[in-house]
């Protein structure tokens, strides 16, 4: 049976010591707060070693300036990473594409370029494959409860409904749907469970829930209420005394079906 | 030297890493000539079979592999879409020739109901023959990371050396005599995945 999964979600910025610039591992709250945490190929290695089912490194600082440093995240992941990787943050083109999965990603997540130019999924998924193309959906809610795609990492608001984008971006090609909920990121207060299942049901691709976690049920209220066939989290597993081998162990014991033994 | 084929199709880092890591030494062959230096072969790649196929022989790869696999008989594995080229005939992008070694065709998974999205995307477990060789010393059950949308339909049963269910029963991974293949990715399934691949390095005719 095919198992559902639990992706943690490193997020980095470029931080400054001295004179050279590195990427360093952060987390937001509602995409804006931002705290450093550490170095994230050694974050990625012990989620690695606690079973995660899967890896997602998110690139805030979207500048071309420092792309080096990111490569340099990526190529080290490749080296010391035996599960699945996704990178995104910053990809505007099928070069950002084809170098980004020349260093060792196995997944490109897209959002801006995507909303600007619908094609680029297209044309990522017929030169790459759709199984490498991961369409990255941020919503917030407006005050009547419709959701709006933002997009330029939580910045600017969009005419998209989160809906029927996840809809076009399947025809498009894309192979995966990461939604994430901009309003909860970083609050724990659980996953937007009504979104996600309503994205779950309209479109047949896999769908990643992100934004919220803060309790081991808020992952099993992903998989049982929202439909999500894998949920991400960067907070959650960053603060908490919680390690994706406590948190599967209480999604298991919920009756879902998740990988126990790596 | 355990050559990894590189026709310019998906994630040959991750392969030399991981067979590295068992002690292997590795080359990443773009030329058709240097195939014939190599002892064991791995056929990588992601990405869709017209491509692939398109690849393989417009490089001169397709032939060089029929002389090292069919002439002198070198072990290969074959990966994800690596194994889907082995196939006699693929489906997806229209109808194209594949490598022939497995009489079979490549076709879509069926989508028959809203459980089964596509693509397959995670672990699975995967049901080995008894006395696989490429599954020696794992579990009866064990998971492994797959990402695909299409699988090889095998006409002979006897060539399915571990099968995985998802919607239907399909081929997991697929042996005849020295030429293996999996579906699954090892070099990004963990501690099993790499016993996989260990199995394949240490298999002798």
């Amino acid at each position: 049976m095919l198992k559902r999964r639990l992706i943690p979600k490193l997020q980095m910025k470029t931080s400054r010591f001295g004179a050279t610039a590195r990427r360093v591992l952060v987390t937001t709250i509602r995409f804006d707060r931002v705290i450093e945490i550490g170095d994230p190929v050694s974050q990625a290695k012990i989620y690695e070693a606690q079973a995660a089912d899967e890896l997602i490194f998110l690139d805030l600082d979207a500048s071309a300036e420092h792309r080096d440093t990111l490569m340099d995240v990526v190529r080290r992941a490749a080296e010391e990473i035996f599960v699945p990787f996704t990178v995104g943050g910053g990809v505007r083109s099928i070069a950002d594409f084809r170098r980004l999965l020349a260093g060792g990603a196995d997944k490109v997540s897209v959002n801006t370029a995507a909303v600007q130019r619908p094609d680029l999924i297209t044309e990522a998924a017929d030169t790459f494959g759709v199984q490498c193309v991961v369409l990255a959906i941020d919503y917030r809610r407006n005050s009547d409860g419709t959701g709006r795609v933002w997009t330029k990492g939580g910045r600017e608001e969009t005419r998209l409904d989160p809906l029927s984008w996840a809809e076009e971006g399947e025809r498009r090609g894309a192979g995966e749907i990461l939604l994430t909920a901009i309003d909860r990121d970083g609050t724990g207060q659980g996953l937007d469970l009504e979104m996600t299942r309503k994205v779950a049901e309209r479109v047949s691709i896999p769908v990643i829930a992100s934004g919220g976690c803060g309790l081991a049920s808020h992952f099993v209220d992903g998989f049982f209420e929202g439909k999500a066939d894998a949920v991400s989290a960067g907070t959650y597993f960053c603060f908490k005394d919680e390690n994706p081998m406590q948190t599967r162990s209480r999604i298991k014991n919920a009756g879902i079906p998740i990988r126990l033994h790596t | 030297m355990v050559g990894i084929v590189d026709y310019g199709m998906g994630n040959l880092l991750s392969v030399r890493h991981a067979l590295e890591s068992l002690g292997a030494d590795t080359a990443i062959l773009a030329d058709p000539e240097e195939l014939a230096d190599a002892d064991r072969l791995v056929l990588p790649g992601v990405g869709a079979f017209a491509e692939g196929i398109r690849r393989l022989r417009e490089t001169g790869l397709a032939d060089a592999l029929g002389k090292a696999v069919k002439g002198r008989l070198v072990p290969i594995l074959g990966i994800c879409l690596g194994m889907q080229l082995m196939a006699r005939r693929g489906f997806e992008g229209g109808v194209h020739d594949g490598l022939g070694w497995f009489d079979g065709d490549v076709v879509r998974l069926p989508q028959e109901s809203a459980d089964v999205r596509l693509p397959h995307v995670g672990w699975n477990d995967v049901s080995p023959r008894t006395q696989s060789v490429l599954f020696r010393g794992l579990p009866a059950c064990a998971d492994f990371y797959f990402v695909h949308s299409y699988h090889l339909r095998c006409r002979d049963g006897r060539d399915v050396e571990a099968a995985c269910e998802y919607g239907v029963s399909f081929a997991a991974a697929v042996r005849k005599d020295h030429v293996f293949a999996t579906q699954f990715h090892p070099e990004k399934s963990q501690d099993h995945g790499l016993r996989v691949l260990e199995n394949f390095l240490q298999w002798r005719p």
